[in-house]
């Protein structure tokens, strides 16, 4: 039987995730569906493969199980207090969470106006 | 025209997090073969059209990214004529033996001002499959995945590109084939070794020494087409394409390896030669200059990095 589970968007909206489904994939499949309606901007995609930290986001409640996630942007202090890469989970229940990172257009507009220190 | 000094890109170290997915997808999909895996358990690829030892090397990490790119010179004199220019130029240079990697001579390595680790090195081995040398076929071994020719060059993000510039054109004798002038400045280079478009790039970007993309190349916009079949079919992660470059001309898709690293296959792109005038690109077109047909960047090419 198929079993899928709900992702809550803090502040965000609902998505319908499916068991073995990468859960920032099923929140990209539901912002095209438009429902993700209160995300205030686009989904903060990169490689959807655990690398580039992107998609980082804080998991408040639920089960989940995971990939390797880099270092280089949730340590194991992090990973402890439920920080992840939303790429690399996988929902074992319904889950809650939150995208509270510095969002990508900010990087973006940083990357092209820094400048370089001295 | 004949080639001297740094001939090419000859190989990088890649970070991965799980070894046997990357090994899969550089091997199944992308077309590489399994050369041979260290006693440190790095594993060393290759295409079956390149005749050298191998040009990819995988290093399990616990973060994704670019350890090193190491570019083959045509003689071992050359390897001591650049150390002496590097050091001039105020960079410290060290000496990794010969053999530190299977089929590696001895190579000279040093950090240049993104952040990023350059090797030289003058003699490789040769290993199987390479392409036969009297009366070859077009391959000796029946092409697979995306039918990956070689590995064709990478573009790496990091501060002080200016002086990656200079340094990349006075010391390692490159050129310059495009750039991309913001009006606060130099954002990205386009730099030459030999008669490609590029051999490396860079971006500038606030953190040091990461990786946009390590790209290889295919024979034509048919094989592009038909890698994004594959990438569909086997479920990787696409960022952008199959679309065109306006720099390079070159015709290409980005997506990601099991470990968020991006990887570009790459054909076309114009023959470039070391006299040709520099193409300069302005704040107005860096779209259409990024990708032809979308004519503007996606949010992903500035701050997606390894």
């Amino acid at each position: 039987m198929t079993v899928i589970f709900t992702i809550k968007v803090e502040g965000a909206g609902e998505a319908v995730c499916y068991e073995g489904e990468r859960v920032l994939v099923a929140l990209e499949r539901a912002q095209g569906f438009g429902r993700l309606k209160g995300l205030f901007r686009k989904l903060p995609v990169g490689c959807r493969r655990g690398g580039c930290g992107v998609c980082r986001a804080r998991v408040i409640s639920g089960e989940y199980r995971h990939d390797p996630m880099s270092r280089a942007h949730v340590s194991e202090a992090d990973e402890a207090a439920g920080l992840v890469l939303s790429c690399a989970i996988y929902p074992l229940s319904d889950l809650s969470l939150r995208f509270d990172i510095p969002q990508l257009k900010e990087a973006a507009y940083h990357a092209v106006t820094a400048t370089p220190e001295e | 025209m004949a080639l001297i000094g740094v001939l090419r890109p000859g190989f990088v170290q890649m970070r991965v997090l799980d070894m046997p997915t990357a090994v899969e997808h550089y091997t199944n999909r992308i077309g590489l073969h399994h050369v041979t895996e260290g006693k440190d358990g790095r594993v060393y690829l290759k295409a079956a059209d390149e005749f050298d030892h191998h040009s990819i090397v995988l290093r399990r990490a616990e973060s994704s990214g670019l350890d090193l790119v190491s570019f083959k010179v045509r003689e071992d004199a050359d390897l001591n004529s650049f150390e002496k220019r590097i050091v001039e130029y105020g960079y410290p240079v060290d000496h990794v033996a010969a053999g530190e990697q299977p089929g590696i001579g001895r190579r000279i390595g040093f950090t240049i001002a993104s952040g990023h680790r350059i090797e030289l090195y003058a003699h490789a081995e040769q290993s199987e499959p390479k392409p036969r040398t009297h009366n070859p076929h077009i391959w000796e071994i029946e092409p697979h995945g995306m039918q990956a020719r070689r590995f064709d060059h990478s573009l790496l993000y990091g501060p002080k590109i200016d002086e990656n510039l200079d340094f990349f054109c006075k010391v390692l004798d490159f050129e310059c084939a495009e750039r991309v002038d913001m009006p606060d400045g130099l954002l990205a280079i386009w730099l030459s070794c030999g008669m490609k478009a590029h051999d490396i790039a860079f971006v500038k970007h606030p953190e040091p020494g990461k990786l946009h993309h390590v790209s290889f190349e295919l024979e034509n916009w048919g094989a592009i087409g038909h890698a994004a079949d594959i990438m569909t079919h086997y479920d990787i992660s696409i960022d952008l394409g199959p679309t065109r470059h306006g720099i390079t001309r070159g015709q290409t898709i980005y997506f990601f390896d099991p470990s968020g690293n991006r990887n570009e296959v790459f054909a076309g792109g114009y023959t470039y030669y070391p006299d040709n005038p520099t193409r300069t690109w302005d704040e107005t077109q860096i779209g259409k200059g990024i990708f032809y047909y979308e004519r503007v960047m996606n949010e992903a090419f500035l701050s997606v990095v390894t």
